[in-house]
């Protein structure tokens, strides 16, 4: 009994460390009021660039720090065109993963079904000794804890630091945070591709981590569930964790009715209540919202206007 | 409302004469940033670039077979095209016509197999037809449904049930509808005859081409003519335009979102009854997502989406080429595509830019004293991305 809960929480902590990472840097770039929709594209090209570099150098960290460096680049694609040519957010992110995807099939046709590197749990010495909880809680790859501490230092910036304030300025009302001195292109460039890194980070932690290797499509459409968390977070990174670890748990019980043969829901219905259980609660999100008088979730007031001065 | 784009878009080609050149000029950009984007590719493995090219286009409309091909695909491009452009004309953004295409097909399928699978083909043909055409407009009726009475973003919505879609396609021909007699072939057994289109010229044409050439002049008609679409252009000019105008947005979202649904649904229906006579795993292969780069090559004139499906039709027909004959994967259509996109964003961009120089040159020619360019759209694109949520 206790075995089956603890087991459940380990894989519900490990299913929703990419989604975390990814949502993480939406919000960042979010508050900021850039509105990337690539999420998707940028997962799947640090997904390919983490497995392809792992595999062609064997070193991890160079691994990592590819799958970073291509996330942000991507973001930066986006950058260019939603700060800098102010065009359609929607548009330019819709396009970003349609590139991300077309790309990563391109360039990874050679790799797929290879085997590469696999970073495995880290256990953290004395935590993990605790028993069930230690092994479910303690005994997970460096990027779950990465996860973890990203979350409460995103959380402490943007709500205490003077940079967050200036972020959240940024995305509230971009005209009057320029007046007030504040470079609104500046701090929206590097929060939409620190945002981009971040995504990076968590394609790499599924090629590298979860499911060892290159698959096409492996995000399986990760990017846009860690899009909603933003929403159903309310841009608060502290609730962005609740929401993976709920993304998780729901992984987690699809794997844990495979192992146990268990069948109390069927398979497909287990595959399809991620994405309707994100759209449910999008949807209690938004209702909870709009009775409090709120126009629905909304977000930063600024978020997906270009800024231009007049 | 101060966008040009949206201006261009709504109006259809009403007044294409000052908007045209700006038409052309993005588009120019954007063929001739995705060629260059293509290239550099190429040369990254190897290839020369200009060889590749010629080897799409010969291998795109080089022949007559091949050309046939390229209108094979340009069907349901067109199809998921006008969704989109329906949809994006009042500021919805319908990312979900791969799902609504699947359920399409699902419901066609369904209907062919187990509802008239003994009728002639003067009762079969309609009732697969009607069933495609329902099966997607209500799958897109519930995100419609969900932003209308909560406010959820259609963006998420309509994407996230893709997936949801494909699942529930996927459970149908590995499980119930699988055909008995396929030798655990994952797929539904063929439709009756009477239930697929005839094929045109002994070639893999269909009539669902001249059906979607059909819905383009009707989607083009109800668009510039009937009080539905005037509503439809109005409410695209945001929220407050439809208010002072005196009707039910929520209504309309729902109407425009069902059509738009229904029209994706008819690509997937064409697909089961023209091209794969059963369902299985070749029809959610991305035709939902082509429809938004040919909504917005088209600038969302419906008359103008059949001539950007047949664009985009050739550049995926090109692309497998260059996998047989260069060995690159023809994925890299899908890059090119986005490069597309990007070009015409970009186009967009300069476009604009242009047009601020020469209104600034203008009033400064015309009247020195006053500070120039106050009147030019410094906002330009705001009021589009307002809506994003």
């Amino acid at each position: 009994m206790f075995g089956d809960a603890a087991f459940i929480l380990q894989i519900s902590l490990k299913s929703s460390v990419a989604v975390l990472l990814a949502a993480l840097g939406e919000t960042l770039a979010e508050r900021s009021g850039v509105l990337n929709l690539g999420l998707e594209g940028m997962m799947l090209m640090g997904a390919l660039t983490g497995f392809a570099v792992g595999y062609a150098t064997g070193n991890p960290w160079l691994a990592v720090t590819a799958s970073c460096f291509v996330g942000g680049a991507m973001a930066l694609i986006h950058a260019f065109f939603s700060i800098t040519l102010k065009a359609n957010q929607v548009l330019s992110g819709l396009s970003l993963t349609m590139l991300g995807m077309g790309l990563s099939n391109f360039l990874g046709r050679g790799v797929i079904g290879r085997s590469g590197i696999r970073l495995g749990q880290m256990p953290i010495p004395g935590l993990s000794d605790i028993p069930l909880l230690g092994k479910a809680v303690f005994t997970q790859s460096i990027f779950a804890y990465a996860g973890i501490v990203f979350t409460v230092l995103l959380a402490l910036y943007l709500s205490r630091s003077r940079q967050g304030l200036m972020i959240r300025a940024v995305g509230e009302d971009a005209a009057a945070a320029d007046t007030a001195g504040i470079n609104v292109v500046r701090v929206r460039y590097i929060c939409t591709v620190v945002g981009g890194m971040l995504s990076g980070l968590g394609g790499a932690y599924l090629s590298l981590v979860y499911t060892p290797g290159w698959k096409e499509g492996m995000t399986a459409g990760q990017g846009w569930i860690a899009i909603a968390m933003v929403v159903f977070a309310t841009w608060k990174p502290s609730r962005v964790l609740v929401g993976a670890l709920l993304f998780g748990l729901l992984t987690s019980l699809q794997f844990y009715f495979q192992v146990t043969g268990v069948e109390l829901v069927p398979v497909y219905v287990l595959r399809m209540l991620p994405y309707l259980l994100t759209i449910a609660v999008l949807v209690l999100v938004n209702r909870v919202l709009m009775r409090r008088g709120a126009d629905g979730a909304s977000g930063p007031a600024d978020l997906g206007v270009p800024f231009s001065r007049s | 409302m101060t966008a040009a784009t949206q201006t261009s878009a709504q109006n259809a080609g009403r007044r294409l004469s000052p908007n045209t050149s700006r038409a052309l000029f993005a588009l120019g950009f954007a063929a001739l940033f995705a060629l260059v984007s293509g290239g550099v590719i190429f040369a990254c493995y190897g290839k020369n670039p200009f060889e590749a090219y010629w080897l799409m286009a010969q291998g795109a409309f080089g022949s007559w077979y091949s050309l046939t091909e390229v209108l094979v695909k340009a069907a349901p491009f067109t199809y998921t095209g006008l969704a989109v452009a329906l949809a994006a004309t009042m500021q919805l953004w319908n990312i979900g016509c791969e799902g609504q295409l699947v359920m399409g097909g699902v419901f066609a399928t369904g209907t062919a197999l187990f509802i008239v699978p003994e009728s002639p083909a003067l009762v079969a043909l309609p009732a697969v037809i009607i069933a495609g055409a329902l099966g997607g407009a209500l799958w897109a009726l519930v995100p419609a449904v969900l932003k209308v009475t909560s406010r959820v973003s259609e963006i998420l919505s309509t994407l996230l049930l893709n997936y949801v879609a494909i699942i529930f396609m996927e459970h149908l021909f590995y499980g119930p509808w699988r055909d008995p007699a396929g030798m655990g072939f994952p797929g539904t057994a063929m439709i009756s005859e009477a239930a697929q289109l005839p094929r045109l010229f002994g070639t893999r044409l269909h009539p669902g081409l001249i059906g979607a050439l059909f819905f383009a002049l009707l989607l083009y008609w109800v668009m510039s003519r009937s009080a539905w679409g005037y509503r439809v252009r109005t409410a695209g000019k945001g929220p407050q335009a439809a208010r002072y105008a005196g009707f039910d947005s929520g209504r309309l979202t729902l109407t425009a979102m069902a059509v738009s649904g229904a029209l994706a649904g008819l690509a997937g229906m064409a697909e089961i009854t023209g091209l794969h006579h059963r369902l299985q795993a070749g029809l959610a292969i991305g035709y939902g997502y082509d429809g938004i780069i040919v909504a917005f090559l088209a600038r969302l004139n419906p008359l103008a989406v059949p001539v950007a499906a047949v664009a985009l039709g050739g550049l995926m027909v090109g692309g497998e080429q260059l996998q047989s004959r260069l060995g690159l994967p023809a994925s890299i259509s899908m890059a090119l595509e986005a490069a597309l996109l990007f070009g015409v964003l970009g186009g967009e961009a300069l476009a604009r830019w242009r047009e601020r120089r020469n209104a600034l040159r203008a009033a400064a020619v015309g009247n020195e004293d006053s500070p120039a360019g106050s009147t030019t759209d410094t906002q330009d694109g705001s009021q589009e991305d307002r809506n994003v949520r």
